[in-house]
C-alpha cells in the first residue's frame, strides 16, 4: 500500500468539472493539531480504500465559529458561518462528513438557519454505512478481544442523540466494549466544550478530563476510544496524568478502524 | 338552622382563591417581562412531551429511588384531591359527605384515599430522611442554605399534616358512625384510619364531633394555605411543570438559536451594496441589546423555566464543574433568576406599575461571571432536568452578553477570538496551511 493519500480539493474537483459524492470538513483541529491529523490521516485512508468520492476544501475551509459561539460571540460565529456556506453552496455541496463533533453539530444544525442546508454526518456513521453497503469490510484483527471503553462526546452523544453508530464499530472490531459508569445520556463531559478547550478552568477541585479519566479507567480498558479530537486530547492528557500511558491508548474510532484494515 | 358555618366556609373559600388568583396574575405578568419568543410550532410534540415528562413522569424514574417516591406523592396528591371537591360542597351546603349514595363505588374511593394517604406519609418521611438525615449532596450544596432548605422542609411538614389530618377526620367520622350519631351517615371505607381507633376509645359523641370537625377544618384550610403558598415556594412546579414540558426546547440539545439582530448586522456587512456611512433612519427601532444581563433580556420561556425549578439539583449533580468543584451550579442559576425576577417584581408593585432601576441586575448582582465561564456547554444539566428547564440557554445569553456588550471574556478565550477572526482558527495557524497535513508523514 503505497503511502501516497488521495486528498482532492473542492477547487481541482471544480476545476475538472466534477463534483464529489462528499466534503469532508476536515476542521481546524483536524488540520493543524498534531493528534488530530492522525486521525484526519486515518479517515482518508478507510476513504481511499473504499473509493469513496470525497474532497476537502483545503485553505479554502475555515473554522466553523463553534468555540466562538460558545464563548458567546455571535457575531464571529456568523461572520464565520456566513463565509464557509458562501464557499460550500458555491460548490454546490450537498453532504458533509466531519470527524469532529463540534463541526458536525455547527453545521448540522446551526447553519441551516443562515442559508446552508447539507446533509451532515459525524464520520462513525458514515463508517457505519460504508460497513453496512458492503464498501468496507471490517474484521477485528489486532482488537479481537481487548477491552475498549468509548466516550460519548458531548456534541455527538446528548446534543445530537448519536451514541449507537460508534459502539457498533467497535462491537464490530470484535472487542469487548465495556461501558462506563457514566455512559451515553449521563456521559460526562471531557472538559474541552464550551471553549474550555481554549482557556484556563475556573478554580475547583480537581479537572474536568481528570474525573473523565478516572471513570474511564475504572473499567480497566486497553484501549478508551473516543469520536472527537479534543476529547481525545482531554483523555490522553488524563490518561497521561494518572501515568497509565504505556497500558491504556486514547484513539479515535478512524484509527481503529484503518489500524485493523493494516492501512 | 345555623349557617354561620357555610358562611364562613364560603368567605374563607373566596379570599384564599382570590388572593392566589392575584398571585397568579403578578406571576403571568412578571413571566411577561421576558422577550416574546415563537414556540407556536409542533403542537402534537408539544402536547406529547406534557403528556409523558409531566403527566408520565418518564424523566422522574431515571433516578429510580426518588422517582418512584416521587409517583407516589404525586399520584397520591392527584387523587386525594377528588376528596376536595366533596369537601367543598360540603362546606358550602351544610351537607355530611354528600357523595355517600354512590354506594360501594364511594367506599373503594375513601377507602383507596386512604391507601394513598398512607403511602404518602411514607413517601415523604424517606424524603426528610433523605434530605436531613442522609443529607445527600445535591440537597446540602451552598445555594440550598437558608430560605431553600426551610421551604423544602416546610411542604414535607405540609404534606405529612394534611394527609394526618385527612385520616384523623376519618377515623372520627367513622367512630361516630358506629356509635350512630345523628349526620354521620354510615358511609366510606376506613382501610387505614381504622387502625386510629384505639386512640378515640371512649371518647363521648360530643367530643368525637369537635375531633371529626377540628380536623375536617383545618384539612380543607390547609389545603387552601397550601395553594396560596406554592406562589412563594419552589413547590409551584406541580403547576407549572404542565406548560414549562410543553414550551421545552424541541431542537436538537447541541442547537443554539442564532441571534436575528446579528444576523442583520452581518448581513449588511457583507452586502457589498450597503452605504457603509449611512446614517441609520429616522424612525429605527434603537439596536437590540446583545445578549442578557438582567431578566427582562431573556425570553419568557427562561423565566417560565425559573419559577418552574423545584430546586431538586439533578441538573447540578450532573454538572462536570460543579462535580469538580466548580462555583457553577445550573440550580443556582435558575434559583438566581427566579430570586431577581421576583425582585424586579416587587419593584413594578411599589412603584405603581412601572420598574424603577434599582442599579442591580441579575450579571454580577446574583450570577458571577466566573460560574458562567464554568460552563462546559455540555447539556448534561438539560437532559437531567425531569421537567424540561434550560439553564444552558441563559448561560449562553449571559456569556453573549459580557463578550458583545462588554468584550469581558477571559484573555484566553479574546486569544482565541482574535485567530478565528486573522486566520480561520482558533490558534495561530495560517490558512494556507490547512492541508499540510497531507503531506507530513
Amino acid at each position: 500500500m503505497s503511502n501516497e493519500l488521495k486528498v482532492p480539493t473542492m477547487a481541482e474537483l471544480f476545476a475538472a468539472g466534477k463534483q464529489p459524492e462528499v466534503l469532508f470538513w476536515v476542521g481546524c483541529a483536524g488540520s493543524f493539531d498534531d493528534r488530530a491529523k492522525k486521525i484526519t490521516k486515518a479517515f482518508v485512508k478507510i476513504l481511499n480504500k473504499a473509493n469513496v468520492s470525497f474532497a476537502v476544501l483545503g485553505t479554502e475551509e475555515s473554522c466553523t465559529g463553534d468555540p466562538a459561539k460558545r464563548s458567546g460571540n455571535e457575531f464571529l460565529f456568523q461572520m464565520q458561518a456566513v463565509t464557509n456556506i458562501e464557499v460550500m453552496n458555491s460548490y454546490g455541496v450537498k453532504k458533509v462528513v466531519t470527524a469532529c463533533p463540534h463541526c458536525f453539530n455547527t453545521i448540522k444544525n446551526e447553519y441551516p438557519g443562515l442559508g446552508g442546508t447539507y446533509e451532515v454526518v459525524h464520520h462513525t456513521q458514515f463508517l457505519k454505512q460504508l460497513l453496512e453497503d458492503g464498501k468496507m469490510s471490517l474484521e477485528g484483527g489486532s482488537y479481537k478481544g481487548k477491552r475498549i471503553t468509548y466516550h460519548d462526546p458531548c456534541y455527538l452523544g446528548r446534543a445530537n442523540n448519536v451514541y449507537e453508530a460508534p459502539r457498533e464499530l467497535i462491537r464490530k472490531l470484535d472487542a469487548e466494549l465495556v461501558e462506563m459508569k457514566n455512559c451515553k445520556k449521563k456521559g460526562l463531559c471531557c472538559g474541552a466544550g464550551g471553549a474550555q478547550m481554549f482557556k484556563e478552568p475556573e478554580e475547583g477541585t480537581m479537572d474536568v478530563n481528570i474525573k473523565r479519566t478516572e471513570e474511564a479507567l475504572d473499567t480497566k480498558p486497553e484501549i478508551i476510544a473516543a469520536g472527537c479530537p479534543f476529547c481525545n486530547t482531554m483523555m490522553t492528557d488524563g490518561v497521561k496524568n494518572k501515568e497509565k500511558e504505556s497500558d491504556v491508548a486514547v484513539m479515535d474510532i478512524a484509527e481503529l478502524i484503518a489500524n485493523a484494515q493494516d492501512l | 338552622m345555623n349557617y354561620i358555618p357555610n358562611i364562613l366556609f364560603l368567605i374563607i373559600l373566596v379570599l384564599s382563591i382570590g388572593f392566589f388568583a392575584a398571585n397568579v396574575k403578578k406571576l403571568f405578568r412578571n413571566i411577561n417581562l421576558g422577550k416574546d419568543v415563537d414556540v407556536s410550532d409542533n403542537k402534537s410534540q408539544r402536547w406529547k412531551n406534557m403528556a409523558k415528562i409531566a403527566l408520565g413522569q418518564t424523566k422522574m424514574v431515571v433516578r429510580p429511588i426518588a422517582g418512584f417516591l416521587h409517583i407516589i406523592v404525586y399520584v397520591g396528591f392527584v387523587i386525594i384531591n377528588i376528596e376536595v371537591v366533596e369537601i367543598i360542597i360540603d362546606g358550602l351546603f351544610g351537607t355530611h359527605r354528600v357523595f355517600a349514595p354512590l354506594g360501594a363505588a364511594y367506599n373503594f374511593l375513601i377507602g383507596s384515599f386512604e391507601i394513598l394517604a398512607a403511602l404518602v406519609i411514607i413517601a415523604i418521611v424517606i424524603f426528610w430522611i433523605r434530605r436531613n438525615i442522609v443529607r445527600i449532596q445535591r440537597f446540602i450544596k451552598s445555594e440550598m442554605k437558608g430560605w431553600p432548605k426551610t421551604d423544602a422542609n416546610l411542604i414535607l411538614y405540609f404534606e405529612v399534616i394534611l394527609m394526618t389530618l385527612f385520616l384523623v377526620m376519618n377515623a372520627a367520622d367513622n367512630q361516630l358512625q358506629q356509635l350512630g350519631a345523628d349526620h354521620y351517615v354510615k358511609a366510606g371505607a376506613f382501610p387505614v384510619s381504622s387502625f386510629l381507633l384505639p386512640l378515640l376509645d371512649g371518647m363521648s359523641i360530643s367530643s368525637l364531633i369537635i375531633v371529626e370537625r377540628v380536623a375536617w377544618w383545618l384539612h380543607i384550610i390547609g389545603i387552601l394555605c397550601f395553594l396560596n403558598y406554592l406562589y412563594y415556594s419552589k413547590h409551584l412546579h406541580i403547576l407549572l411543570a404542565f406548560p414549562n414540558t410543553y414550551y421545552g426546547k424541541l431542537k436538537p440539545k447541541g442547537e443554539l438559536d442564532n441571534l436575528e439582530a446579528v444576523t442583520n448586522e452581518v448581513k449588511l456587512m457583507m452586502d457589498p451594496d450597503a452605504d457603509p456611512y449611512a446614517a441609520p433612519a429616522e424612525d429605527a427601532p434603537e439596536p437590540e441589546k446583545f445578549g442578557a444581563s438582567d431578566v427582562s433580556d431573556l425570553n419568557w420561556v427562561q423565566l417560565l423555566n425559573a419559577y418552574t425549578c423545584t430546586e431538586c439539583g439533578r441538573c447540578t449533580s450532573e454538572c462536570p464543574a460543579n462535580q469538580t468543584g466548580k462555583k457553577l451550579s445550573p440550580r443556582k442559576i435558575m434559583m438566581d433568576t427566579r430570586d431577581r425576577l421576583e425582585e424586579v417584581g416587587k419593584n413594578i408593585d411599589a412603584n405603581k406599575g412601572s420598574f424603577v432601576a434599582d442599579g442591580k441586575q441579575l450579571l454580577g448582582d446574583y450570577i458571577t461571571n466566573e460560574e458562567l465561564w464554568a460552563c462546559t456547554s455540555c447539556n448534561a444539566c438539560v437532559e437531567a432536568c425531569p421537567i424540561s428547564i434550560d439553564p444552558l440557554s441563559i448561560i449562553m445569553d449571559m456569556r453573549r452578553y459580557l463578550v458583545m456588550e462588554e468584550s469581558a471574556a477571559p484573555s484566553d478565550l479574546n486569544n482565541m477570538m482574535g485567530n478565528i477572526e486573522n486566520n480561520g482558527a482558533p490558534w495561530p495557524f495560517n490558512q494556507m496551511d490547512r492541508l499540510n497535513w497531507k503531506n507530513e508523514s
